[in-house]
């Protein structure tokens, strides 16, 4: 029976968490020792973490600009409320969809409420995948808006976990 | 950046679903028939690229805390200060300028609704300009990674 991390323990491990692993051979060692407990205490409480649906994947997070995938478009749409959940289905399944979700509308400075991502190479290469998308979906016709990023201000990982312990000071 | 063999295989393969065990870097790189040490140097060198962020989980933020996506409607001129000021909270993770009379996008997470909402009205004070706040209601396709090749 491995001991479970305290409440302090859980939260500094969170916070190393929303920084990445360690590149290290043995990142749980690294992690544990920084929040003073023992490997096996940390892995346990991760598999705990994972079978709780508190992480979305795991894996390596990649800078899409880095990679070369620079043009990087919002598409919004009007959609009407009745049918928001039937179209974000097919366009959360369509090819290069990255991410697709129903956001509030607000009325009268912002009328779209349905967001997808979607990453390319080239912009006239992602306008026109949008375009032929929308048009394969037959929803060429509900208002839409192409937002593009022109410039990246500041990406890294969600910070949840407010400040509380040493671990923050060294971040 | 032009991306060797492995990198890609690393790419396809791992950006979800790796292994919660004490040496994890081992246990891929037997899955993608290289060595530890070579799939480290792999990892390190997409990290110095500026390709790789970081490695490890990503949060769910429904189960992790609150998140928003704000936007604001900036005068030209003031976009790099008011961008600057946005950045300055280690609550925002994405902050993006996009072609749009709302010009400046960003992402809020924070352990609870009523914390982002405290920024977005401070954001308001200092800047004289009103956030759109747009919090996710559903989520049709959650970000999964994505393929090298997928992509137009």
């Amino acid at each position: 029976m491995i001991i479970p991390l305290s409440q302090e323990q859980m939260l500094d491990l969170r916070q190393c968490l929303e920084r990445g692993l360690p590149l290290v051979s043995r990142p749980y060692d690294n992690l544990a020792e920084q929040i003073g407990a023992h490997h096996d205490q940390v892995l346990q409480q991760m598999q705990q973490w994972q079978d709780q649906g508190l992480f979305r994947r795991v894996g390596l997070v990649l800078n899409h600009r880095a990679l070369g995938f620079v043009a990087n478009a919002m598409l919004v749409l009007d959609v009407p409320d009745a049918l928001v959940d039937e179209v974000g289905n097919r366009l959360g399944r369509a090819p290069g969809v990255n991410l697709c979700y129903q956001r509030p509308r607000r009325l009268p400075q912002w009328r779209y409420n349905l967001f997808c991502m979607v990453h390319g190479r080239e912009r006239e290469e992602v306008t026109a995948h949008i375009q032929r998308m929308l048009e394969q979906q037959q929803l060429s016709d509900l208002p839409h808006q192409l937002l593009f990023s022109t410039h990246a201000f500041k990406q890294c990982g969600g910070r949840f976990t407010p400040p509380s312990s040493q671990v923050w000071a060294h971040g | 950046m032009d991306l060797d063999l492995l990198s890609r295989q690393l790419i396809e393969r791992y950006q979800h679903g790796m292994p919660l065990c004490a040496e994890p870097y081992r246990e891929m790189a037997q899955v993608l028939g290289c060595s530890e040490a070579q799939l480290m140097r792999c990892l390190h060198r997409l990290e110095l690229a500026g390709s790789l962020s970081r490695v490890g989980p990503v949060f769910e933020h429904t189960r992790a805390g609150a998140s928003t996506l704000a936007a604001l409607a900036v005068p030209v001129e003031r976009l790099e200060q008011v961008a600057r000021r946005v950045s300055q909270y280690p609550e925002v993770n994405h902050n993006y300028a996009r072609e749009h009379q709302y010009n400046l996008w960003f992402v809020l997470t924070g352990p609870h609704r009523q914390h982002l909402r405290q920024i977005l009205d401070e954001l308001e004070q200092d800047t004289g300009l009103i956030p759109l706040d747009l919090p996710m209601l559903t989520a049709y396709r959650i970000d999964l990674g994505f393929s090298l090749g997928a992509h137009p």
